[in-house]
């Protein structure tokens, strides 16, 4: 590793260096190895201290930004009434809850619960309090609805995992108390709304095993009806005192074709539900206490229906809508029982639920989509026929269509009834319209980030007019006169402020170009909705937004799975634009047919729609082939081990027929506990493959761990794009070690299977935790070491020649993190400075791993404070900077940890030699500097994943930290010593230049006029 | 003012009997100095062929020479003797430089930094130039009489000295390519034969 030089002085200057000039005026001397020399003295100058990255105030967001999301909106609860900020709270699939103001659509407060806590409910009660039920519901809490604090929190426990209920009556009132209701763990459950106190508890347990449905409470009397289904074979009725929880009446009638579905409730005694066949809609009606039950073929109500049909679950009073294949009918129920089918609409209709209107009246909404536009229509439950309100807004096509909608009213100035519509997209974006028009918008996809690529902008066109050249000379001369008044102290409050927004919004940095040190790319996400986004790393706006077709075109559900780079033109084809390829899948089921796509980068244009496409894909290895428009080759492994070659052209073929021998894959089958290695076949078998583009593969090797004593829990493999600088590391005294370089290493991390669990769940003795490191192309095991007591969950990442791996230590009660360094003995030999000056080592021949090259590790542990949801590296583009860990902490920050803490090396008493080297003196716990967070004050809510990009300059590596939040920075792990600062003052400099210009002429012409006058003297 | 011409009224001096020695050197050092002027005093009255004006009438060169010989030798050795000594001095000086070299090396310490690399390179570079002029110091004090080759090795050998420690010092600073691991730091990864990819199944 370049900076690992030996010398060592705490200079910090920062040395303006370009790689690839030899520093001039040493080249007479020993040139060569001088200048490398050199560079690496440098390179120490500025990597002697540990660097921090901590930011003065006033450098946020100059290279940073921070985006907040929320995630596809589930549940949202408006908030209009009597309030001075109109909000609507909203529950997301992201397990959000969220206030969101309605005008601008911002953030007022949210709260990110976890993974596992998953928002089942959302209300509003006593208009002060969003009560929220969550984990099943097993969990009641209620915040403060201005400013988000939670107000108190109540674990429910029920005998039995059952439907999570919940209900806030609007007007009851039990003793100066208003209850709230929960159906959850098959009991009913009482909680004050005021304090979360247990009022009372029904157990349905033992009533037998009835699975309750709908919680309803009638307006204005004191009892609760519990409405379910038992075995489904048998409707259940309950009604329950609201004081007390007692049994006041239980009615059942049983129904022998069972049900489909849900019941839902028309009115306060009538539900509907259909049976198991899906094609009888049976209305059940409580009358004096007994169930009647009445069965409609749907076949009698809608002609040529098939079995495909569907409740809708929107409330709407004396109506239900049904979902057929042809379409949405709204049926509405009689006084007597009778069913009328009222109209018929189109399938992708989406309807709201009913909203109380004015005097008795409700009104719901329903969205309808159409070519480049919807249309939203309000329509009163009583008044069927006609629209109460039509708007039609016109919307984004990449928007797909509308998944939800919600609808609140308002009284307008003029005292009619307006109605605001928020709509949920199926590319998970919110909207929110009122009066035909689109208020705001937010892209709330982006917070289900699944792949990330980057991808290089365009190349500045030469040719810029005069104007804007003196334009922006005079811009850049004002702004760096106002930088130096900053400096000289001179400044006034405006033109601070002024300057700081200069820094900001500096047009520099979010220009359409590509840039000389590469800063500026687009970001390429792939988001669970199917939809691509490119977002520009200068200010993180969205350049274009793409939601892929080849994901739509079927009824199955697809979902993209991968991002890969397909084309990065750079010597050839440079007037194609780069390309990335999109892998889905079409089905749950790993062997479903998978969908492609090839996206163009700078436009976000579908340039070739492959999906669905006959075989599945369960692997994508993209290969290190290129064709002559440098596509990059790649195999998609199905289901059945074949593998498939793309892009199907002739030359790709060739390409790989001629490579194929050295091409092997490998699957690990985490279940079944089985690592297999693969190599494609060369000649066909007897059953021949569809085309010349699919190989047949045969099983090389496989790798059984031991079901009874190991479970994989964790992979990693090196970033395929890594570039590693030198293969030999220097140590103290002048001294080489070779690193084990392979692409081909592959960890694994395994535990006993009663220790896969959470942490606690099984003793110290009974968990062991084994790592290994298996070259993939072999099969062989290089490394095995076994952590006695200690467990997963393990985070890791593997670069260059190590891993790093962070577990919990059970018998120390602490997180640790392991380093495994792997140093190749074959080549140790390799010392011999003469014949290496002459050439006479094998340390350029190229390797195979077959010839089983003699590895030794180096190892140790320390403990680390934090638990960890995701471990990256930084990269740069040559590999010549030292490297950071980018720890994503359960604080949802990112912390950048120097490699040299997490040094195999370090010891208690360093040498003089090893201090020199640079090398640690050993602790028994990895430091965490408060200033080395990269998101500073930031937080990723919900942090999965951290990307590393490397710039062009090669001290500088770009982070993109993704989860519910997004956040990029770029970061220097040396400090940035190939380059000035970015504050640095180039006015001062010039002027001090010009200063010393005028300095020398006045000088000189003063001693010529002294050497005169001497003359004459 | 009278108009004179140049051509005939410049007169013409012949300091060929001028035993007037002025050479301007710099102070203390000597040899590192570049003259500004100096007068030729070498004499050149036997070779009369190089004169464009006659001598005049009734003069005779050779019974000027002969009167003063006894005199002129005598001061030719004295001058000689004189040049002989300046020689050995001048091929002494370096090694004042030298100790001087040697304490600011010792004062530099081990560690690279500005100070250090600037004392290792000037000790570097100053031998150099040294020996690059070696002629040129040497040049006043040429004779024929006077053996100027050993303190033209006295002088070379103590530059070459000065250059060693140079060198040991930029050794001793750990910038001479002298371990395997100046040779190796440089070299890529060797190339990989075979090329695996795969993982987990996607989900």
């Amino acid at each position: 590793m370049g900076s690992d030089g030996k010398k060592r002085e705490g200079k910090t200057d920062q040395p303006s260096l370009e790689f690839s000039d030899p520093p001039p005026p040493f080249s007479l001397l020993i040139a060569m190895a001088m200048a490398i020399k050199l560079s690496l003295i440098l390179l120490f100058f500025s990597s002697s201290l540990i660097p921090t990255f901590s930011l003065f105030e006033d450098q946020v967001g100059l290279m940073d930004w921070h985006q907040r999301y929320i995630g596809k909106v589930k549940h949202a609860v408006f908030h209009t009434q009597k309030a001075g900020w109109k909000r609507v709270v909203v529950s997301t699939e992201e397990n959000v809850i969220a206030s969101l103001d309605l005008r601008r659509g911002e953030i007022f407060w949210r709260h990110v619960l976890g993974a596992n806590d998953v928002v089942d409910k959302i209300d509003i009660a006593l208009g002060k309090y969003v009560i929220t039920l969550s984990s099943e519901g097993s969990i009641l809490r209620a915040w403060n609805l201005p400013d988000g604090q939670m107000v108190w929190e109540s674990f429910l426990s029920g005998s039995m995992s059952s439907k999570a209920l919940l209900t806030v009556p609007a007007n009851l009132k039990v003793d100066l108390d208003s209850p709230i209701f929960v159906y959850s763990g098959a009991c009913i459950h009482a909680i004050s709304s005021i304090d979360g106190e247990y009022l009372w508890k029904k157990d349905f347990a033992s009533e037998g095993s009835v699975d309750v449905h709908q919680l309803i409470l009638p307006g204005g009397s004191d009892v609760v009806h519990a409405v379910g289904v038992t075995d489904s074979s048998q409707f259940d009725t309950y009604e329950i005192h609201v004081k007390n929880g007692g049994l006041l009446k239980h009615t059942s009638a049983s129904f022998p074709g069972g049900i489909y579905g849900e019941i839902l409730p028309i009115s306060g005694d009538r539900f509907v539900v259909l049976d198991a066949s899906r094609s009888v809609l049976v209305l059940i009606t409580i009358e004096n206490g007994q169930i009647h039950l009445e069965q409609t073929h749907i076949s009698d109500l809608i002609h040529g229906s098939s079995g495909n049909t569907v409740i809708l679950p929107s409330k709407l009073s004396g109506i239900f809508s049904l979902r057929t294949d042809n379409g949405i009918v709204f049926i509405k129920v009689t006084g007597e029982g009778k069913l009328n089918v009222m109209e018929r609409v189109d399938k992708t209709v989406v309807i709201s639920d009913a909203l109380p209107h004015s005097e008795g009246e409700q009104a719901f909404a329903l969205v309808q989509h159409g070519d480049g536009k919807i249309e939203l229509s309000v329509r009163l439950v009583h008044d069927m026929s006609s629209n109460h309100l039509k708007e039609t807004v016109k919307m984004d096509h990449e928007r797909g269509f509308v998944h939800k909608i919600f609808i609140n009213n308002y009284v307008r100035t003029d005292r009619s009834h307006g109605f605001r519509a928020l709509i949920v997209m199926e590319d998970h974006s919110l909207l929110l319209l009122q009066q035909g028009e689109i208020v705001w918008t937010r892209d709330d996809g982006l917070a289900s980030v699944i792949d990330v690529a980057t991808s290089e902008l365009p190349v500045e066109k030469i040719g810029v007019s005069v104007a804007k050249v003196e334009h922006s000379l005079f811009e850049w001369l004002k702004g760096h006169i106002l930088k130096l008044k900053g400096t000289l102290m001179l400044a006034t409050p405006d033109e601070v402020a002024a300057i700081q927004k200069i820094r900001l919004q500096s047009s520099e940095k979010s220009k359409m170009t590509r840039d000389h040190n590469g800063f500026r790319r687009l970001l390429i996400l792939l988001t669970r909705a199917g939809k691509l986004y490119a977002l520009h790393t200068g200010d993180g706006r969205i350049v274009w937004s793409t939601l892929l077709q080849s994901l739509r075109t079927t009824s199955q559900q697809c979902a993209g799975l991968k991002l890969h780079q397909w084309q990065v033109p750079h010597h050839h084809a440079l007037d194609n634009n780069p390309s990335v390829l999109v892998v889905g899948r079409c089905g749950l089921s790993l062997s479903s047919p998978s969908a492609l796509s090839i996206v163009d980068a700078y436009t976000g244009k579908e340039l070739q729609n492959m999906g669905p496409v006959q075989h599945s894909t369960v692997q994508v290895i993209s290969l290190p082939f290129r064709d002559s428009s440098e596509q990059q080759l790649h195999l998609l492994i199905d289901a059945d081990k074949r593998a498939h070659l793309y892009p199907t052209t002739p030359e790709a073929a060739n390409i790989f027929q001629r490579e194929s021998e050295n091409v092997y894959w490998y699957s690990v089958e985490s279940e079944a506990g089985i690592l297999r290695g693969y190599g494609v076949k060369k000649s066909h078998s007897s059953d021949t493959p569809p085309s010349e583009y699919c190989f047949e593969t045969r099983n090389l090797w496989s790798v059984v761990f031991p079901s009874e004593s190991e479970k994989i829990i964790a992979t990693v493999t090196r970033k395929p794009n890594e570039v590693v600088h030198t293969q030999a590391k220097m140590i103290a005294d002048e001294d080489v070690m070779y690193k084990y370089i392979s692409k081909n290493m592959l960890f694994v991390a395994t535990v006993s299977p009663k220790a896969s669990g959470p942490i606690g769940s099984a003793t110290p003795d009974e968990s062991v935790l084994v790592v290994y490191l298996v070259d993939t192309v072999t099969g062989r095991i290089l490394h095995r070491m076994t952590h006695l007591g200690s467990q997963g969950p393990v985070h890791a990442v593997l670069s260059e020649n190590w891993v790093v791996y962070h577990y919990f230590n059970l018998r120390a009660h602490r997180y640790e993190m392991s380093v495994l360094e792997i140093y190749d003995q074959s080549r140790a030999e390799n010392k011999d400075v003469l014949k290496l000056i002459v050439g006479k080592h094998n340390l350029t021949t190229p390797v195979s791993s077959y010839s089983r090259p003699e590895v030794t590790t180096k190892s140790q542990s320390y403990f680390f404070t934090h638990s960890v949801k995701a471990i990256s590296v930084t990269s740069t583009a040559k590999g010549i900077t030292s490297k950071h860990l980018l720890i994503g902490t359960i604080g949802d920050q990112v912390l950048a940890l120097d490699k040299r803490f997490v040094d195999p090396r370090r010891s208690l008493n360093p040498t003089q030699a090893e201090k020199e080297e640079g090398l640690l003196p050993l602790t028994d716990a990895l430091p965490i500097i408060p200033q080395s967070y990269v998101t500073h004050s930031f937080k990723v809510e919900g942090l999965r994943g951290i990307e590393t990009v490397p710039a062009k300059l090669e001290s500088t590596s770009l982070v993109f930290a993704y989860g519910v939040d997004l956040f990029y920075t770029r970061i220097a792990p040396s400090r940035t010593y190939d380059s000035l600062t970015e504050d640095f003052n180039y006015a001062l400099l010039l002027l001090t230049i010009l200063a010393l210009v005028v300095a020398i002429f006045v000088t000189w012409v003063l001693s010529e006029r002294k050497d005169l006058q001497d003359k004459w003297r | 003012m009278e108009q004179l011409d140049l051509d005939h009224s410049v007169p013409v001096f012949h300091i060929d009997r001028l035993s007037l020695q002025l050479l301007l050197m710099e102070k203390g050092k000597g040899v590192m100095g570049s003259r500004k002027w100096a007068v030729d005093f070498t004499d050149n009255s036997s070779t009369p062929s190089t004169r464009d004006i006659p001598d005049p009438p009734g003069f005779t060169r050779e019974s000027l020479d002969l009167d003063d010989s006894s005199l002129s030798r005598q001061k030719k050795d004295a001058e000689s003797n004189w040049k002989s000594q300046k020689a050995w001095e001048v091929a002494q000086a370096p090694f004042k430089n030298l100790m001087m070299m040697g304490f600011m090396m010792w004062m530099a310490g081990s560690t690279v930094h500005l100070f250090s690399i600037g004392i290792t390179f000037s000790a570097l570079w100053q031998p150099l130039s040294a020996l690059q002029g070696v002629g040129k110091v040497f040049e006043p004090y040429k004779d024929n009489k006077v053996d100027l080759l050993a303190p033209k090795l006295l002088y070379i050998a103590l530059n070459l000295g000065g250059m060693l420690l140079g060198v040991w010092k930029l050794n001793t600073l750990g910038l001479l390519p002298t371990h395997a691991s100046d040779w190796v730091s440089s070299l890529p990864p060797a190339h990989e034969v075979e090329f695996s990819g795969g993982g987990i199944a996607l989900h």
